[in-house]
């Protein structure tokens, strides 16, 4: 995993709220072994018609998207399945950041592993995103801050462990690994 | 056990102040398995005690092992089966055809070969155990109480029902698990769901879960863990109880739990992964202290009473979109996602379900596809037919209740009616193994999402109850299953035992 510590970019907008795994990447798209290119079928129901071709009215689409690396979303984004090809399809895609004001648990758990960060942010600043797509925003890990083209910065809730991981692009098993002893000490004395 | 060294905790007669010492069945089982606690700066490292592996979010797992040199920890701890992207058509499950969903044949063939390089049991396709994993999980007595049990799949809460800490994760983390037995956890916040009365004729845990993701909302549940208590719960069966536990992710919680009581332990008895003999006794004294304590508090408690329900039924794309079988479709000026929604379900605002015309109906999936759930749709199935032009799928959860449906005429009263009877799966609950919802559809259907596509692209879902699934195959519209149900002879989980 690559190190992360600032996120510059325009925001792309699907105002939609509750939008499902199952929308990210749908359930035909799991039989995969490998978690490369999947950023073609993100949002693939959305965003192909019947024949494959892209719907022109589908925001990712729009060529004012393209180089968007920020997804700002409606309420409680992610929800539904655990399947981690949601994060592996929206990365693959090119996105780094998600925003909104509610992200579920195992999205938010298995992007965190994957270097997608989740900004969750109060209700008046996501009203600002909405009404403002493409706007040119600022996402600082290292003082879990997002700072709008206003000049407006609000401060976010980031897992102590999982910031130390993104800022430093080590993943968690070598961590886990670390632990050995107590694991074993803990399995002679309670299983 | 910690829970009996609490002096007097829960005598501070009538007084509802909270003892520095009560704790919540989450809890309990929490402590339990804290290998590392919690700090400000890392998380717990949490033990888990059954890893379940399925062929669709484990492969990556495998090969991060196999990069990095790693083994299966506790292969005794790892079970794995195949259920997602598996076929139901006998032919093409026992090998007579090929599988038609080539990338699915694929990943069978990739779970094979690496439950056989790491050692990990697998009950595969041509097992007589195999069937959808959180089935098999409580039917062969590996889901016990007091258990960490983590599965590549959100509803792994389902074994919550024993009064296992359960819940899904994802891939990476089923790499985590398989590698070093364990996790990185927060402590998620307590909620209790306080279920007060009796559900009524025709009304089943199916409708009481819907009617609650609809009390609390889709997304009510985040960074919970949610206790379902109180009169209606305990009167469930287990079966019930996991079609409760298993929906609370749609609630966004991603663990369900309920305490063990008598039910629980003569469920799990003579299990064959379930202790045998003088373990027996002992895990029924240990299991039997998994009681939230009196005194304890929850972070939040929400209360709904059994009494009022009706069967439910979706009519939207998230399962919160719900309203009782009677009901209209809500009325919501000037929200455009509830506005988008409908028009996805071809449904217009004010509508009311009853009569709507269906062409698909399935039963089954983790959510109903256990024994008394056939038991229930057969019931209202006999000595009826399919409707002309309706598609009524009925498929097991696992090849023994397959075997245990067939034993007992069950099958035969589904496929006299007219209904295709499939060997076990996943199946239509999602469209990823070839049973598949047409665009347009509407499917009265008795999983677990209603999500836009999941049945398949541009299939319509209305969740239900298998009662409500199987009156609907009878009329080939949304119906009232109490029309099909001898109204007050006996209750619906009476019947279920029957």
């Amino acid at each position: 995993m690559q190190p992360i510590s600032r996120i510059e970019s325009r925001t792309l907008v699907m105002p939609s709220t509750n939008i499902d795994t199952d929308q990210i990447i749908p359930a035909r798209f799991l039989t995969t072994t490998t978690k490369e290119g999947l950023g073609k079928q993100a949002f693939a129901d959305w965003r192909y018609d019947a024949n494959g071709a892209p719907k022109a009215d589908f925001v990712l689409n729009q060529p004012s998207s393209a180089g968007c690396e920020i997804l700002v979303a409606g309420r409680n984004f992610g929800c539904g399945s655990s399947r981690e090809h949601a994060p592996w399809a929206l990365l693959d895609y090119g996105f780094k950041a998600v925003i909104s004001t509610e992200i579920a648990d195992i999205f938010r758990s298995n992007s965190l592993k994957n270097g997608l960060l989740p900004v969750v942010v109060d209700d008046t600043t996501h009203r600002w995103l909405l009404d403002n797509p493409g706007a040119k925003v600022v996402i600082d890990l290292q003082s879990n801050r997002l700072t709008l083209p206003t000049g407006v910065a609000v401060a976010f809730p980031i897992e102590a462990f999982a910031r130390f991981c993104l800022l430093n692009g080590t993943d968690e098993l070598g961590y886990l690994l670390q632990q050995e002893d107590a694991i074993a000490r803990h399995e002679s004395s309670h299983v | 056990m910690a829970a009996g060294m609490m002096p007097g905790r829960a005598f501070l007669h009538g007084s509802s102040k909270h003892t520095m010492n009560a704790k919540t069945l989450f809890e309990k089982v929490w402590e339990q398995h804290q290998v590392v606690p919690e700090t400000g700066d890392t998380p717990a490292v949490l033990y888990i005690d059954l890893h379940l592996i399925h062929e669709v979010t484990s492969p990556q797992a495998f090969s991060l092992l196999r990069s990095k040199g790693l083994k299966v920890r506790r292969t005794d701890r790892t079970l794995a089966t195949m259920d997602h992207s598996t076929p139901t058509d006998p032919d093409e499950v026992f090998g007579r055809v090929p599988i038609k969903v080539e990338s699915a044949a694929q990943q069978v063939k990739e779970l094979e070969k690496n439950c056989r390089e790491f050692g990990v049991e697998l009950l595969g396709l041509d097992s007589n155990q195999r069937g959808i994993v959180h089935i098999i999980g409580p039917e062969l007595g590996a889901t016990q109480p007091g258990k960490t049990i983590v599965c590549g799949d959100s509803h792994t809460a389902t074994h919550g029902a024993f009064g296992a800490l359960a819940f899904g994760i994802g891939t990476t983390e089923v790499g985590q698990v398989l590698a070093t037995q364990c996790l990185l956890q927060r402590r998620p916040k307590t909620m209790a769901v306080e279920v007060s009365g009796t559900l009524g004729n025709g009304v089943t845990a199916k409708d009481l879960i819907l009617a609650i993701i609809g009390q609390i909302g889709v997304s009510g549940g985040t960074g919970y863990v949610i206790e379902y208590r109180g009169p209606a719960i305990e009167a469930l069966s287990m079966d019930e109880r996991m079609t409760i536990c298993n929906m609370s992710i749609e609630a966004g919680a991603r663990a369900g739990m309920i305490a063990p009581d008598a039910t629980t332990f003569a469920y799990l008895q003579g299990r064959p992964k379930a202790p045998q003999g003088a373990d027996w006794d002992r895990a029924v004294a240990r299991w039997s202290q998994l009681k939230t304590d009196p005194g304890a508090r929850f972070d939040h408690v929400v209360h709904i009473g059994a009494d009022e329900l009706q069967p439910m039924i979706t009519y939207g794309t998230h399962p919160g979109m719900v309203v009782p079988i009677d009901g209209r479709v809500p009325i919501r000026a000037g929200d455009e996602v509830h506005a988008k929604s409908l028009s996805y379900m071809g449904l217009t605002a004010g509508e009311a379900l009853l009569g709507k015309p269906i062409q698909v109906v399935f039963v089954g999936s983790c959510t109903n596809g256990r024994l008394s759930d056939l038991q229930l749709a057969a019931r209202v199935l006999k000595g009826h037919k399919v409707a002309r032009g309706v598609r009524v799928l009925i498929v097991p959860g696992s090849q023994q209740i397959k075997r245990e449906a067939e034993a007992l005429g069950l099958a035969k009263i589904f496929t006299d009616a007219g209904a295709e009877w499939r060997e076990s799966g996943c199946s239509m609950c999602i469209g990823m193994n070839g049973d598949l919802v047409d665009k347009g559809q509407y499917s009265v259907s008795t999983s677990n999402r209603n999500f836009e596509g999941r049945q398949g692209k541009g299939a319509r879902t209305l969740l239900v109850s298998p009662a409500t699934a199987a009156a609907a195959a009878i009329t080939g519209r949304v119906t009232d299953p109490r029309d099909f149900l001898n109204a007050g002879k006996t209750s619906t989980g009476a019947v279920v035992h029957s």
